[in-house]
């Protein structure tokens, strides 16, 4: 009995260590998540500063993903800014995706499907606000 | 507007500050300064704040998740109703004049202040024998978190669980409709609602408001709301803001907490509710 609980003690204590080694991977993923749309930010808003322009007329920006992809291949200042906009809203997003993976290697059924659910309704607003255009 | 770019940097960066010890999102700080200062269309504000409360979140939780303040199940199970509340919200914009929309907001600030103050005067901080309910058992909910200030490991228990759901539900519909992280009503359906402690309330606060965002922040993108001069700077300032805020609030007691954030709160909540009636203070 006494034998018993030991194991299970021990089993208890490797996971949690497995748990925190998962947290600090997920912590990394979005810190790079992060940083790298702070960059995309920093190169537009450093191209203005240097500049002075924002490769659109005054008042203008690109809105929509035509408009910002063709924007950045032509290296205009804003379509760069409002790409690495768009990316630090995708931020919280890959927070949820990186969750569902946590709680499936803790084999947390319950919570990826929490989880999964929250996804869900994230991917329908996106899909609203694209649509409601 | 390079001027005004760095300006904007500045903002960022004490919104920031502020945003992650208070576990409020930044957009509250940020908003009065962009339209009472800078006289910018209530519509950018909002857009602008959208983007401020994503990365007072962002740059925060990175933070958090090394401290094992957040408690990810509360916010994922929650997050169910906020990110629904938020969509709604972002939908219903437009459909209801700004006008009331800032007097309810006001009212809401100004009771949670006052509710805070109470508290406070109430006395003791911690440790109140919490009876977890069914719900929050079955759903794994009760957690555990290590108090530097303190320096000792604090078991806590979650109660009154439909509450706080139903609580978020409306602070996603706040955030959706005027922009912001409504960290403050996160906190009071966790703290005071779920009677989870205030620090872990305050970091899966900050988790939350990123995720509540995101689900309203796409309309205000691709509805051309967010204007990249204005947030840009802004998100910049914050995401370092957020990191030395996030730094700063783990030496700090929850008293003092307290007593900084409820004449901010009150204020701020004094402000909105008279903007309604076109009163600026």
């Amino acid at each position: 009995m006494a034998q018993n609980k030991k194991t299970s003690s021990d089993e208890e204590l490797k996971r949690v260590e497995e748990m925190n080694q998962i947290e600090l991977i997920i912590g990394q993923v979005l810190r790079i998540g992060v940083l790298v749309s702070a960059v995309v930010i920093l190169l537009g808003l450093i191209m203005i500063i240097v500049t002075g322009k924002t490769g659109y007329a005054a008042n203008l920006y690109p809105t929509t993903v035509n408009a910002i992809l063709s924007g950045i291949v032509e290296l205009r200042p804003f379509a760069i800014v409002m790409l690495g906009l768009f990316l630090l809203i995708l931020t919280p997003v890959l927070r949820v995706v990186v969750s569902i993976y946590a709680f499936v290697k803790e084999q947390d059924r319950l919570y990826v499907w929490i989880t999964t659910f929250v996804l869900i309704i994230l991917l329908i607003g996106m899909w609203i606000g694209y649509s409601g255009k | 507007m390079i001027n005004t770019i760095l300006l904007l940097v500045v903002v960022g960066l004490a919104a920031g500050i502020f945003g992650a010890i208070f576990g409020i999102g930044g957009g509250m700080i940020v908003t009065p300064i962009l339209t009472l200062l800078m006289g910018l269309d209530i519509k950018y504000a909002i857009g602008a704040s959208i983007i401020s409360v994503i990365a007072t979140s962002s740059g925060a939780t990175v933070a958090y998740l090394k401290d094992d303040m957040l408690n990810l199940r509360v916010a994922m199970f929650l997050e169910i109703a906020t990110t629904v509340g938020a969509i709604v919200g972002a939908i219903l914009t437009g459909v209801l004049p700004s006008m009331v929309l800032y007097m309810l907001f006001g009212l809401l600030l100004l009771f949670s202040a006052w509710n805070m103050f109470r508290k406070m005067r109430a006395g003791k901080e911690t440790s109140e024998a919490i009876q977890a309910d069914s719900l929050s058992t079955k759903l794994k909910l009760n957690g555990s978190y290590y108090d530097n200030a303190v320096d000792k490991q604090i078991d806590y228990q979650v109660s009154n669980v439909p509450g706080g759901f139903a609580m978020m539900l409306g602070a996603g519909l706040a955030s959706g409709l005027l922009g912001i992280g409504s960290g403050a009503f996160k906190v009071i359906a966790m703290d005071t609602i779920m009677k989870m402690p205030l620090k872990p309330s305050s970091a899966t606060s900050n988790l939350m408001m990123g995720v509540t965002a995101a689900a309203s922040a796409t309309v205000y993108f691709f509805n051309g709301s967010i204007r990249p001069e204005i947030a840009s700077p802004l998100a910049i300032g914050i995401l370092v803001g957020a990191t030395l805020g996030s730094k700063i609030m783990k030496h700090l007691r929850a008293r003092v907490l307290r007593m900084i954030f409820i004449p901010i709160l009150f204020y701020i909540g004094l402000q909105m509710f008279l903007k309604g009636f076109g009163v600026t203070i």
